[in-house]
């Protein structure tokens, strides 16, 4: 990349907020030396634009330009226009953590019934012992550019969940990412360990308290599946209009796993959700699937980078966008399969619905494969509603706009079919009918 | 199939590694000195007597270029190239003037024999020709434009396309005699300042064909360029031109080959196609560059741009190609479909064995109303070699109804090899519909054991499965080059498998 790119006005903002936040980020003396060098690392790259290929068609410099100063720790009010987004979004049985304005809030979550089936710490605290000589390798991932070097540099927060060998889950876990301040950014980071045969069901939720605008997200999960475990991860991201959700996600899968994940937006200004999985152990089988719901000029990316580093694992991936609007939806969705990876069976279709002459869709479904006997295949549309179906429809005393929702809910449900338990199910069918009621 | 059973007969013959058209022309040649410099492009410029506005063009080119850093998005990987390394002008030294057919060094002649290049029309016109057989009766005339190194040697018909008002011709000669069209049409299609190669070649390419085809005039024959290079150290860079007027329909086809040489050489060509209302080009392009030996070593690289204009409402461009040459490959031939109901198609092989390195595809620009296009792509990866497809469609804004159907697959032959596909798909519009499958697999084991069962052995039931795999991008050559290209195919894979 040319340099000389990099250097733009809002690169010194940045410097500006490292320098100002530097002094309350959590970490001992070690892990301040990461956090300056992954700053640099940043610094060096800048926000990520056009010409950088994985981000072709989100130009971070021209659609957020500048990265916002770190949110205030939240005070007594803004915790209280937590609660109240705790409550509305909250789902039923499951068990909260959640974090407002990039720190844990632990009086809104229910650390007390979690407790008594998995450990957990705040990123804070594990940052910030210095006994812990490991503590740096939270700040650590197996492929970084600059948003995840940022994130590194300046993350405030998160949770570190470890889960026990041979652990079911009684009720789902329910990450709640809340911001209440306008115009602010929050970082946050969580890892979360699943041990071997462990059965649990993990929920994460971007939403804004009342009024909230205006701020940026930029949040980092990084997630480890044992050997034998079943696990599903959903993630609903519902941030305010006018908001910018950056978010990167690391999942090592281990053998005979069964992972299932799902990733739902509806809200953000911009947004990209950058997944990378890969599949480290055989016998694996992966869903990855995916719905954008995108309306006015709302800007929504989702980039899944699925690893077959070992042989006998499937994979498979449906990803559905409806986009309304001048809106804009990318999907960047790669298979490979490394050299020794024999017996690969990778899928993915990816298709969207434009519902305005003025939306834009843009797809690049990769295969990189690198041995020969597997079968990987990958499928792409793009189009507007099937005339002769909508006619089908009024024909029989639909108004236009329910005929349209109908066949875009059987759209988006090719994709949220996939979510194995039927509460989370209903409650993500619920989220795409209230979209499209916002709609007409 | 007796098809089948004459390829398998002659892989059979043929040795691996062996490369049939790797043997070099003894004859002498005049070459600027090495390197590029603006004198070097004033110096090809004044060879070929061009006007002034044309080394305008040239140097235009050349100094952009000195500005532009060679792409690397590419999957490809090959030591850097010393631009000053290469001669960038090799031209068989003239006798005297050649004025016909049999004044051109025979050398030349029995290197394009060997070739299988049908140069003698003058015997074929005469009747002298032996009979082909009745089993053969769409044998078609074929006009033939050879490029040797960097210059055009001979072009045959030239009489017979005059008569339809059909312009063939090396490009250096329309040049001088069609400024108007020349000045009108070159750089519309793919800018000087398009791309790193394409820049290059601006500035220094020698030769190449001229087509222009009036309107409403069908071209009564098929027409051929077959471009060798001979000299060490060389790079080619020729330069296509063809229009097609308004209603007008012309059929191309493309050949390459080169000698084996231990050192890479350097292969920038740039063609440009302008449709206007109405017309028809067909592009088809069998590519059988020296690919290096079977450890990797020597072999053409192949940096081309080919770019469509369909210019006129109703017109169609449809590329078709089998690129079974070359170490390493880069090449995208484009339609940019401006006019409304316009049509592209692209339809390509692509092989790769030993250590070669292919990174192709296709662009499909949709501009115009209820442009429409296709994309059927087959790769075959064997050996070491990589093979990635790259393609975008889009649809503009205003490109309202447009329409892409896209096919990629590819068949990995071996465990050393790898298949990649990276396509590009950009919907700007809800009218627009595109759909877009690909698929990556082995041959099936089940297959193989079936033709195995039935007495097949293990290469020839790999080349009819090879064979049917291809099928749908075969039909769309021309006869002479299917045949032609279903043999290169399987000598192509020869040595990878069992």
């Amino acid at each position: 990349m040319n340099v000389a790119v990099a250097k733009t006005g809002n690169g010194r903002a940045v410097s500006d907020l490292f320098a100002s936040a530097e002094g309350r980020l959590p970490g001992s003396p070690g892990v301040a030396a990461l956090r300056r060098e992954a700053f640099e690392t940043y610094e060096r790259l800048g926000l990520p634009h056009r010409r950088i290929e994985e981000w072709k068609y989100t130009d971070l410099r021209a659609l957020v330009g500048e990265v916002l100063p770190l949110a205030a720790a939240p005070d007594a009010a803004a915790l209280k226009r937590a609660a109240e987004a705790v409550t509305a979004h909250a789902i039923a049985g499951a068990r909260k953590l959640v974090l407002v304005d990039g720190v844990f809030a632990a009086d809104l979550s229910d650390v007390k019934a979690l407790a008594s089936e998995v450990s957990i710490k705040t990123l804070r605290e594990v940052l910030a012992d210095e006994a812990n000589p490991a503590a740096g390798d939270l700040l650590r991932t197996a492929a970084t550019d600059a948003v995840i070097s940022l994130n590194a540099a300046v993350a405030t927060d998160g949770v570190v969940v470890s889960v026990a060998d041979g652990t079911h889950l009684s009720a789902p876990i329910q990450l709640i990412h809340i911001a209440t301040a306008a115009g602010a950014s929050a970082f946050t980071r969580s890892h979360l360990r699943i041990g071997k045969g462990v059965r649990a069901t993990l929920v994460e939720t971007f939403v804004a308290a009342g009024k909230a605008s205006g701020y940026q997200v930029n949040d980092a999960v990084i997630l480890w599946i044992g050997d034998d475990a079943d696990v599903a991860h959903i993630r609903l991201m519902d941030d305010a209009p006018d908001a910018v959700n950056v978010s990167s996600h690391f999942v090592t899968v281990g053998a005979a796993v069964k992972f299932n994940f799902f990733n739902m937006t509806t809200g953000a200004a911009v947004s990209r959700l950058q997944g990378f999985i890969t599949l480290s152990g055989e016998g694996s089988e992966l869903s990855a699937n995916g719905v954008n719901l995108l309306q006015k000029t709302e800007h929504g990316d989702t980039t899944l980078v699925v690893d077959h580093a070992v042989p006998n694992c499937v994979s498979r991936e449906t990803f559905r966008a409806v986009i309304d609007d001048r809106a804009h939806s990318v999907f960047q969705g790669r298979i490979i399969v490394r050299p020794d990876a024999q017996k690969t069976d990778g899928k993915m279709m990816t298709r969207a619905l434009l519902l305005s002459d003025e939306a834009e869709a843009d797809n690049k479904p990769e295969l990189e494969i690198f041995a020969d006997d597997v079968s990987c295949g990958h499928g792409a549309t793009a189009g507007a509603l099937d005339d002769s179906l909508l006619f089908y429809l009024k024909a029989r005393g639909l108004p236009e706009k329910q005929a349209q929702a109908l066949l875009i809910q059987a759209f988006v449900g090719e994709a949220i079919e996939q979510i194995a338990d039927d509460d989370l199910r209903e409650h993500v069918i619920g989220i795409a009918e209230r979209w499209l009621e916002r709609r007409s | 199939m007796p098809a089948v059973q004459e390829t398998v007969e002659r892989v059979k013959r043929i040795d691996v590694d062996q490369y049939r058209y790797g043997f070099e022309t003894l004859i002498e040649s005049e070459k600027a000195p090495k390197g590029l410099s603006e004198e070097i492009v004033k110096f090809i410029s004044q060879k070929k007597n061009e006007p002034a506005w044309m080394l305008q063009w040239r140097l235009e080119a050349y100094r952009r270029w000195l500005t532009m850093q060679e792409p690397t998005w590419a999957r490809v990987d090959y030591p850097k190239i010393d631009f000053q390394d290469l001669y960038y002008y090799a031209a068989p030294k003239p006798k005297k003037t050649v004025t016909s057919l049999d004044e051109i060094d025979p050398e030349i002649l029995k290197t394009y024999e060997k070739l299988g290049i049908p140069l003698r029309e003058v015997a074929m016109l005469e009747g002298v020709e032996p009979k082909v057989g009745e089993e053969d009766p769409a044998r078609r005339k074929i006009a033939v434009d050879a490029v040797f190194d960097s210059v055009s040697v001979a072009t045959t018909f030239k009489a017979e396309l005059k008569k339809a008002g059909v312009i063939f011709m090396p490009i250096s000669e329309a040049i001088r005699e069609h400024p108007e069209l020349v000045q009108k049409y070159l750089g519309s299609v793919v800018p000087t300042s398009d791309n790193f190669y394409a820049t290059l070649n601006s500035a220094v390419f020698s030769d190449g064909s001229f087509v222009y085809v009036p309107p409403g005039v069908r071209c009564p024959m098929e027409l051929s360029t077959y471009f060798r290079i001979n000299e060490r150290n060389t790079g080619q860079f020729e330069r296509t031109l063809i229009i097609a007027d308004k209603g007008s329909y012309v059929s191309y086809l493309e050949g390459c080959t080169a000698p084996q040489r231990d050192e890479n050489q350097l292969h920038a060509a740039v063609v440009e196609l302008v449709a206007l209302d109405d017309a028809e080009i067909k592009y088809s392009t069998v590519q059988n560059w020296y690919p290096g030996n079977s450890e990797g070593k020597g072999g053409i690289y192949n940096f081309v741009t080919k770019r469509g204009d369909c210019r006129g409402a109703n017109s169609k461009i449809s590329w078709t190609q089998v690129e079974t040459g070359s170490a390493i490959t880069w090449k995208y031939p484009s339609c940019i479909l401006r006019g409304d109901n316009s049509r592209g198609e692209f339809y390509s092989i692509a092989i790769s064995n030993g250590f070669q390195q292919v990174d192709s595809g296709t662009k499909m620009i949709h501009l115009g109303k209820n442009t429409s296009s296709r994309i059927i792509s087959k790769g075959i990866a064997a050996g070491k070699s990589q093979n990635t497809y790259r393609g975008l469609v889009t649809a503009h804004r205003k490109a309202l109804g447009a329409r892409n159907f896209t096919a990629c697959d590819s068949l990995l032959i071996g465990d050393k090899c790898g298949a990649h596909t990276v396509p590009y798909i950009e919907a700007k519009n809800s009218s627009a519909t595109f759909e877009h499958e690909a698929t990556t697999s082995k041959i099936s084991e089940d297959v193989l054991f079936y033709c195995i069962q039935r007495g097949l052995s293990q290469e020839e039931a790999v080349g009819l499965v090879v064979n049917g795999f291809v099928k749908d991008v075969l039909q769309q050559l021309p006869m002479e080059f299917a045949v032609e290209a279903q043999k290169l195919i399987s000598i192509s894979l020869e040595g990878s498998v069992g």
